[in-house]
């Protein structure tokens, strides 16, 4: 015979935010963001935000430089992770690389003007 | 210094001297001073098409009458991002002809190119052979069988009994050009250009479908989904015509942004509360969303004119407004401008104001943003 209130089981036991497993719930998780931003005078800065962890970004920060002959670096930012930043207008250049090498057009998603 | 064009990372560095007569997309009338053109959205400047984001049915009921004579393929996932700028140069990539026409006789080679290129039971392909689109009997006999191939295939799968009435069926679609009756329709709505202009096609409604023509009556197989589907839209506009006509005749229009510099690191984009009223939109949610997307920040001044840091053409901006525009003002179900943006426990909902629909959007994120200028500037630690 089982005493329903000796159950272990607590129905009042907070069973956490069931969106707050993934760490954004704004659907950004599953783009990669191709940024642009304006330096001073001509010069501009290529962010790539969101690669999905499958992907050594070292490795294609690598390729990136050597393929677009620009340089580049890997910023770690607390809150969005590894960014791929490189140097120059390089978005049409990334999502046409990204696309050849397999990745899904789709997720990927490019900003600025 | 003060010579220098407008900024645009695109340009090579050698056109420098005119790059403001020619990238400016309004050229010489761009006069600040000048009030901009009443109306531009649908077209750009260049003479660009530009639809508002993917075509409803509706429209491509109304296309497919009119366009059928070119059926072309198109990136799907491009379509409402691409359609909106219609990107004519894309629309002339896109079809891959094979170079010699009609010589199918000689070398089969080309033939089974296009075959393998084109989506396999989709629709009409493009095969070497109906190349020539002025000769259309011959193309429509062509494509249609094979767009009839699975259909037949499935047929015979069905049963062999049936086997003469689908040889029927078979001649029936071969030899009758008339009401066009299965889904020829729709095939074409595949493959042909989604992000045309829809506007820009006349709005002529498809046949309507005399009960009778049907070609399930001749014989005793069942209707196809597509059949049936081209059925229910040519009645529905058989009976409703304004269906049509309302959507092609509406155009939704913004004047274009008014962009001039203010000294040589910010430009003042003037219209912004006009664009913004017009769309129906806080002009904070506009001016949050163009700066995550450019990548810059600024400020509104004293007389409702927007401060952006950074140098920006104005063809630059009306790319962002664009953009803007599919995302958070057009019905992504009927396409209609006529919409309300409304935030419920953080999260934007826009309800369309003329098909009832609602959806939630995404809110707008700003992302990395790297550091530009002096690292004294920003002592945070």
């Amino acid at each position: 015979m089982s005493v329903q209130n000796l159950n272990s089981y607590d129905p009042f036991a907070d069973e956490g935010d069931p969106l707050g497993d993934s760490a954004d719930v704004g659907s950004t998780s599953e783009y990669i963001h191709i940024r642009i931003q304006q330096r001073n005078g001509r010069k501009t800065l290529t962010t790539l935000q969101g690669l999905p962890k499958q992907y050594d970004s070292k490795k294609l920060l690598k390729a990136f430089k050597k393929e677009f002959a620009c340089n580049g670096t890997l910023v770690d930012d607390e809150k969005m992770g590894q960014v791929i930043q490189l140097q120059g207008d390089q978005r049409a250049k990334i999502s046409a690389f990204l696309v050849e090498n397999g990745l899904e057009k789709s997720t990927i998603k490019v900003h600025g003007f | 210094m003060s010579e220098e064009p407008l900024f645009d990372p695109s340009l090579k560095k050698r056109k420098k001297k005119n790059v403001v007569f020619i990238e400016d997309p309004l050229g010489a009338d761009a006069d600040p001073t000048k009030p901009a053109p009443e109306t531009i959205e649908s077209t750009t400047v260049n003479g660009e098409a530009v639809d508002l984001g993917p075509t409803t049915a509706h429209e491509l009921m109304s296309k497919s009458g009119a366009s059928e004579a070119k059926p072309e393929k198109k990136d799907k996932e491009e379509e409402d991002y691409k359609a909106m700028f219609g990107d004519m140069k894309k629309k002339k990539k896109k079809k891959e002809i094979p170079m010699d026409f009609g010589d199918d006789s000689g070398t089969s080679t080309p033939v089974k190119v296009a075959e393998e290129n084109a989506p396999a039971a989709d629709g009409p392909t493009i095969t070497a052979d109906d190349i020539d689109f002025s000769d259309m009997k011959k193309k429509k006999k062509s494509s249609k069988k094979k767009a009839n191939f699975d259909l037949d295939a499935f047929e015979k799968e069905i049963g062999e009994s049936k086997a003469k009435a689908s040889k029927t069926e078979g001649g029936y679609d071969d030899d009758d050009e008339g009401p066009e009756p299965d889904g020829s329709h729709l095939d074409n709505i595949d493959e042909e250009e989604l992000g045309d202009d829809p506007f820009a096609q006349a709005g002529d409604a498809p046949v309507g479908l005399d009960a009778g023509t049907e070609p399930w009556l001749k014989s005793d197989r069942d209707y196809t989904y597509q059949e049936l589907l081209t059925r229910f839209y040519a009645s529905l506009h058989a009976a409703n015509p304004s269906l049509l006509s309302s959507a092609s005749k509406k155009r939704y229009t913004i004047a274009p942004p008014q962009l001039f510099r203010e000294g040589n690191k910010k430009s003042i984009f003037a219209n912004v509360t006009d664009i913004c009223k017009k769309m129906h939109r806080q002009p904070e949610h506009v001016i949050q969303y163009l700066f995550a997307e450019m990548g810059t920040t600024g400020s509104v001044d004293g007389a409702g004119r927007l401060v952006i840091k950074g140098r920006f053409q104005q063809k630059q901006i009306e790319n962002v407004l664009r953009r803007y525009m599919v995302e958070y003002v057009t019905c992504k179900t009927c396409k209609s401008p006529d919409t309300l943006l409304t935030k419920e426990n953080r999260i934007f909902f826009m309800a369309c104001e003329s098909c009832g629909s609602r959806r939630s959007v995404n809110a707008i994120k700003s992302g990395f943003q790297a550091q530009v200028g002096k690292r004294s500037k920003n002592k945070t630690g």
